[in-house]
């Protein structure tokens, strides 16, 4: 292999390579670990709870780990990634003992949450696997790291690396990439779906297993493991519609029982490939992926009531919900005083927080506009929708043709441009973080 | 109607707040005074003595409580001790969970912009290496914070817990919480110059901040909205900020402009071969 990377090349150097190369990979979350903190021990780090974002980058996303590539050298071809064997840029290697030096002094200033390591894949996958351990394994035995640790399995590696990696890390995730073998015989031709899910199912089993007769008088206790596992889905890299895509999410959160599927819109890359689409897919595209994705996971929604054969894109311009009740306006108006938690969190503009405040408070005063105001609930877009005390949409309102066009963004906003993404609005942001729609 | 002197913390407004409560005063009798006073300005409680037993209140009031004392809205106390009386003397014994009351709503808003304020201290805090104890070995860390409400008591054990193994201090112009390994405690706040200003990792930091952002995505109202300006005096990768996004447009359409490249055949690389026969198979 021609790929040669310079065996003294300054760290600062390293981490501009390989923290460039880590950063198409959308998750940086460091929540959901058990919990474990630094007393009466002789290191550093806690984890437990919700993460926690110690900065924000210029893109919006929260920068809450230390998320590098061990090798940005790599043996595979995938043409969306930027560390591609046939891509001209520049190569680098952590050693283990940098990389440890680098997440503890970072973590001691409080910049991080623990390290997202990652790997091009060099030699062979136990080889590479092996290294990635390495690091985990120095970081807790030798310095008593009680921080967050989420490490990037490699499917081909041996069973008994990747069980050895779960020991020590908090999260694991392998990156399924795109929906369809088709897709990826075609864009990342070392890669295989069926391949991928199997090593999926294996951490799903550890994951169960540490969780399973916790609560069982002299129960033994579990092996340690990491306590949940993610996923990356690259969107706009291949022809996959958002009804394959989810599809696909949701044969990953049933079946694998995933703690989140990360949507990855393809971004434009320093050293494209020519297998590759000229453009990236509108930003909005993404955003529309995760708020559906919500749905389904928190809102009781279906894929086929989302995304189906007969309309299998997302609507750019409307969020998913919003869609949803526009076609199925039969369902409408919902009492909010009276209807079932299930149709409450079908109303557009009703989030989980909010209909549980909305059934507590209930059980105690009827619930008028002014309650709703005081929620923040945003009235124009609840209105059509929902009956309260003191106000009944006229079924006109309904019916009405034109009811789409009203929730419609401003013609300048429509226009979907690369350079001036229609996206979300700062409120679509927090929503789609908050979860609420 | 009673002026009641207080100090601005959840504990001095509690013991009056109880005293009151026991003796029967409504909330339109009193007003709450957090002001520094001089002794003896106003007339003291002596005069409304408790005279009946405190009526029990739900820990979950007591939590709520707690965060909103320690934000800085002057009308905290006296919302405090409505919901208080509603809670108790009022006979809505249920009234916590009616969100859309407007008391109720309010405390939640002032709690939730207090957890709020808690997370971001979190978030931002950065400590510096100041020393190294040369007897224990235990690097000593010194950061300067500046929150938007009186939370350092109750963020401080969060540090604790995450950095009991170094040595640290974390200054503040209201409180200040400092940690030798055995002890957590608070001294009076500081001005701003007590604190170091740089540390010998911040450059590191900084290319790892320039190098994980990615300029064909940019979001910087998102980014904003989660990181207000409020907080950036105080990071060090915040001066890279307005030159990242200025840059990216370049840097995005030379992506694009530059020429796609084929793919290029797998080197001779037995484990490769191994994954073709796997497929294959
Ligand atoms: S395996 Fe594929 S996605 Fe991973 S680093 Fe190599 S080329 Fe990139």
């Amino acid at each position: 292999m021609r790929i040669t990377v310079a065996p003294d090349m300054e760290l600062q150097q390293k981490l501009e390579i390989l923290a460039d190369a880590a950063k198409y990979d959308a998750s940086c979350a460091s929540s959901g670990a058990a919990r474990k903190d630094s007393r009466g021990g002789k290191g550093v780090g806690s984890t437990g709870g919700a993460g926690i974002c110690h900065s924000y980058a210029p893109d919006g996303r929260c920068i809450s780990l230390l998320k590098v590539l061990l090798t940005n050298a790599c043996l595979y071809d995938c043409h969306y990634c930027i560390n591609r064997r046939s891509s001209n840029v520049q190569r680098a290697r952590f050693t283990p003992d940098e990389l440890v030096r680098l997440t503890l002094d970072f973590y001691k200033r409080n910049f991080i949450e623990g390290l997202f390591l990652s790997s091009g894949i060099i030699q062979s996958a136990d080889y590479t696997m092996e290294l990635v351990i390495e690091v985990a394994r120095k970081l807790r035995e030798d310095h008593h790291f009680r921080g967050y640790i989420h490490l990037k399995m490699i499917p081909e590696a041996s069973p008994a690396l990747i069980e050895k990696a779960g020991r020590y890390a908090d999260r694991v995730s392998i990156n399924i990439e795109l929906p369809t073998q088709q897709g990826l015989s075609k864009l990342a031709p070392e890669k295989n779906l069926a391949r991928t899910q199997e090593a999926m199912g294996h951490l799903r089993e550890r994951i169960d297993e540490r969780f399973a007769d916790q609560r069982r008088p002299g129960a033994l206790k579990p092996p340690p493991f990491a306590t949940g596992q993610s996923t990356q889905m690259l969107v706009g890299a291949d022809d996959s519609t958002d009804a394959v895509i989810l599809r696909r999410a949701d044969v990953l959160y049933g079946d694998y029982r995933l703690r989140r599927v990360y949507y990855s819109g393809f971004s434009p890359i320093p050293q494209p490939s020519s297998l590759l689409p000229l453009r990236p897919p509108p930003l909005v595209r993404e955003h529309r992926l995760y708020q559906a994705d919500w749905l389904l996971r928190f809102y009781g929604f279906k894929v086929e009531e989302i995304a189906s054969d007969a309309a299998p894109n997302l609507d750019l311009q409307l969020d998913p919900k919003l869609v949803w009740a526009l076609r199925n306006r039969a369902c409408f108006p919902a009492d909010v005083n009276r209807a079932s938690r299930e149709i409450l969190l079908r109303v557009p503009g009703l989030g989980v927080r909010n209909v549980d405040r909305i059934l507590s408070a209930r059980r105690f005063t009827r619930l008028r506009l002014a309650d709703l105001v005081r929620l923040r609930v945003p009235m124009k877009k609840v209105l059509p929708f929902l009956i309260t005390a003191d106000h009944t949409p006229t079924r006109f309102g309904l019916d009405d043709d034109a009811l789409r066009a009203r929730f419609l963004p401003p013609p300048r906003q429509a226009e979907l441009d690369f350079h001036s993404p229609p996206a979300a609005t700062v409120g679509d942001l927090v929503s789609v973080r908050s979860g609420e729609l | 109607m009673h002026t009641v002197p207080i100090q601005p913390v959840f504990e001095s407004w509690r013991d009056r707040a109880r005293e009151l409560l026991a003796s029967g005063v409504p909330p339109e009798e009193v007003l709450w005074s957090d002001e520094p006073q001089a002794p003896g300005l106003f007339a003291t409680l002596e005069e409304v003595a408790p005279r009946g037993a405190v009526p029990k209140v739900s820990p979950v009031f007591l939590d709520l409580a707690r965060s909103v004392a320690a934000h800085r809205d002057g009308r905290r106390w006296s919302v405090l001790y409505r919901v208080l009386w509603r809670l108790t003397r009022g006979g809505e014994r249920h009234l916590l969970a009616v969100a859309t009351d407007g008391d109720v709503r309010q405390l939640q808003q002032w709690a939730k912009a207090v957890g709020r304020d808690i997370h971001k201290m979190h978030a931002f805090v950065r400590f510096r290496l100041v020393a190294q104890d040369e007897a224990t070995g235990r690097e000593q860390f010194v950061a300067w914070f500046e929150p938007e409400h009186r939370i350092v008591l109750l963020a401080a054990g969060f540090f604790e817990r995450r950095f009991a193994g170094m040595d640290w201090s974390i200054l503040t112009p209201d409180d200040c919480a400092h940690w030798d390994g055995v002890t957590l405690h608070f001294t009076p706040g500081v001005p701003r110059r007590a604190a170091p200003d740089e540390d010998a990792l911040d450059d590191l930091w900084r290319t790892y901040y320039r190098s994980i952002f990615n300029p064909a995505r940019l979001k910087v109202s998102a980014m904003q909205s989660e990181m207000p300006k409020k907080y950036w005096k105080n990071l060090p990768e915040a001066p890279l900020i307005a030159d990242l996004i200025a840059g990216s447009g370049g840097r995005v359409e030379k992506m694009l402009r530059t020429e796609a490249s084929a793919p290029r055949p797998a080197p001779k690389n037995r484990y490769l071969d191994s994954l073709r026969d796997r497929t294959a198979s």
